[in-house]
């Protein structure tokens, strides 16, 4: 499957944001997404989700546009993940990732049995099983963020999109989550992911889109796309890229 | 081979193996609901029997078999206790299911009917009908167009300020309070303006809320919208989970926002205007029942919905009781869902302020 963004503008009352943006995720490769505040990364990604109709140009997946696309069809295609949050209830965790499986029901329909097991799987697969019954709303950042891609996985989309799934989570938890985004990779999924890290796209990414004021800069691999140059002019600061050994890269900013 | 990054990957692992616990078993939900259907049966059968006119359960079969020949006995059972009793059920439940539901749909703990002006749109409609002498049919059409009137002013108002900025949970209940406010400055104004000998006693008797008056004329015609409006939110009670999460999320989730908005208010303006129809402004409950049912089966909309019914069912049935007894002369029933109301909202306020600190 591949999902494609082709010459895509768009933003907030007709004035846009982002503009000339062409991008494509494909099954088993991480895309991740840099750039700084404001460079336009959450309207892009709001624009590939549906969540906005873009100004010009259009969505596809394998070739069809899915500016018509029901809700429902494009849930069973594109998965979301939001960065790890706190709702209003205090809902148990396999509730939380059950809410995937609307997708699959009428509109009077509540999960079933089958619905269940594939929610325990995605939770498996993530080794969070054992989560299961406790409250989402009394587990750590790291462990919500992995519950809300049980939850994508239980949607059983081909393609995940992930809005820092990294952020507000401490140094080992960020380790835990960008190691699952690599498996669920190999596994065959699709997954398109934001990140304020440099390093984390070095880490796992097979291809890097570095944005700036709404544009794509460098569309390539980690290390084609990522250099000093390149970086340098997306944040505006100095910085130097190491060699940490072993094939490994670590972008190092210059405070001085 | 190992690098610092796989170092602690590494780490992760053996932590997460050694803390692999057998998962536990789902906590199950039947013997609670089976506790709760006792109550309510029990509750049904005390409030039938308890009253200053004698009727003992054994005089019931004879009543319910000979009506006509039983005179004063099946006055007081079929026409007062049983209308007034099947009220209390189904309104202490519909109000319940229909705060739950706006819980869920604002996203907001502190959300029902009546905080947010339903209620008191529903109340001006009504007495706009009792002024104009109409039926009860009139009385519940007019009821509706201000509840939903109320509920479309409520959310254009707090989603233009939560545009603006700050606490959305704090700017839905401020309109909701202003918009309830000019309800019950509406209301005061029918008041003011009916017949002093007449309409006035009438209007202010059902303004406090009751269930002394009800008759089974009444509930005939307030049992069917109640219900109509009570079944459709039982069946979205799943969706409900989902749409708790955020208009953006729910969208991803293949859920359509608008859809299922649209069918909680128009629902619970229904069940708002059934009620105030026929036993005025009974406030409090929608707010107060679903955080007890919450504390009870957990926040799945999907146990909440069923139980928030029967907890209701059984607290007003307990309330009337109380209004019936607990002195010589009846208290009015809205006055006492109010006094346990208040302390439980403020207990609410000072919850959510702790678990924030």
């Amino acid at each position: 499957m591949r999902i494609s963004a082709e010459e895509i503008a768009a933003g907030y009352r007709g004035k846009a944001v982002i503009s000339g943006i062409s991008l494509a995720v494909e099954s088993g490769e991480v895309l991740c997404l840099l750039g700084a505040n404001g460079s336009g990364k959450t309207t892009l990604f709001k624009t590939i989700l549906g969540l906005m109709r873009p100004l010009s140009g259009r969505i596809c997946v394998d070739g069809e546009d899915i500016a018509r696309w029901a809700r429902k069809r494009m849930a069973k295609t594109i998965g979301y993940v939001p960065q790890a949050h706190t709702p209003p209830f205090a809902y148990c965790v396999r509730d939380v990732v059950l809410m995937a499986r609307s997708v699959h029901s009428g509109a009077f329909a509540s999960p079933g049995k089958r619905d269940m097991v594939i929610a325990e799987e995605a939770l498996d697969r993530l080794s969070i099983l054992r989560l299961a019954h406790q409250r989402y709303t009394e587990l750590s950042g790291g462990e919500r963020q992995l519950v809300l891609i049980a939850r994508a996985l239980a949607q059983q989309a081909q393609v995940l999109v992930l809005d820092e799934p990294t952020s507000n989570l401490d140094f080992g938890n960020q380790v835990l989550v960008l190691r699952h985004i690599k498996e669920l990779a190999k596994s065959g999924l699709g997954l398109l992911m934001t990140t304020h890290f440099p390093d984390f796209a070095f880490l796992c990414a097979s291809r890097v889109a570095l944005m700036k004021q709404g544009r794509i800069l460098a569309l390539d691999s980690p290390e084609k796309t990522l250099t000093q140059e390149s970086l340098e002019e997306a944040y505006g600061t100095p910085l130097r890229i190491v060699e940490a050994g072993l094939g490994m890269r670590v972008v190092v900013p210059r405070l001085n | 081979m190992t690098t610092a990054v796989e170092a602690v990957v590494e780490t992760r692992e053996d932590l997460s193996q050694e803390d692999e616990a057998p998962t536990p078993p789902a906590p199950r939900t039947w013997p609670v609901f089976a506790a709760m259907w006792a109550a309510l049966i029990l509750l049904t059968f005390f409030s039938l029997l308890y009253g200053r006119y004698n009727l003992p359960w054994q005089s019931w079969w004879r009543i319910f078999a000979a009506p006509d020949s039983a005179g004063l006995e099946s006055i007081v059972l079929l026409q007062v206790r049983l209308p007034r009793v099947l009220a209390a059920i189904l309104i202490g439940g519909a109000l319940s299911v229909s705060g739950a539901a706006f819980q869920g749909l604002f996203r907001n703990p502190m959300a029902s009917p009546d905080i947010l002006g339903a209620y008191a749109g529903a109340g001006f409609g009504a007495s706009i009908g009792i002024l104009f002498g109409y039926g009860i049919v009139g009385i519940q059409t007019l009821g509706l167009v201000g509840g939903l009137a109320a509920m479309l002013l409520v959310w254009t108002l707090a989603s233009a300020a939560t545009r603006l900025g700050g606490d959305p949970t704090l700017t839905l209940i401020l309109v909701g309070i202003i918009v309830r406010e000019a309800g019950m400055a509406l209301i005061r104004l029918t008041e003011y303006v009916a017949d002093p000998h007449g309409k006035l006693a009438a209007i202010t008797f059902w303004l406090v809320g009751g269930l002394s008056a009800v008759t089974p004329h009444d509930l005939e015609f307030a049992a069917v919208p109640i219900l109509i409006g009570v079944v459709p939110l039982l069946l979205l009670r799943w969706k409900l989970n989902v749409l708790s999460f955020g208009e953006e999320e729910a969208k991803a989730l293949g859920v359509n926002p608008w859809r299922i908005r649209i069918v909680i208010i128009v629902c619970s303006a229904m069940i708002s205007a059934a009620v105030v129809s026929i036993a005025g402004m009974i406030m409090w409950v929608g707010l107060v029942i679903p955080h007890f049912a919450r504390m009870v089966v957990g926040a799945n909309h999907k146990a909440l919905l069923p139980a928030s019914f029967l907890i209701g069912s059984c607290y007003l049935l307990l309330v009337d009781d109380c209004a019936r007894g607990l002195f010589a002369l009846e208290v009015p029933l809205g006055i006492l869902t109010s006094l346990v109301g208040v302390p439980f909202f403020l207990y609410l306020v000072f919850r959510t302020r702790m678990e924030r600190a």
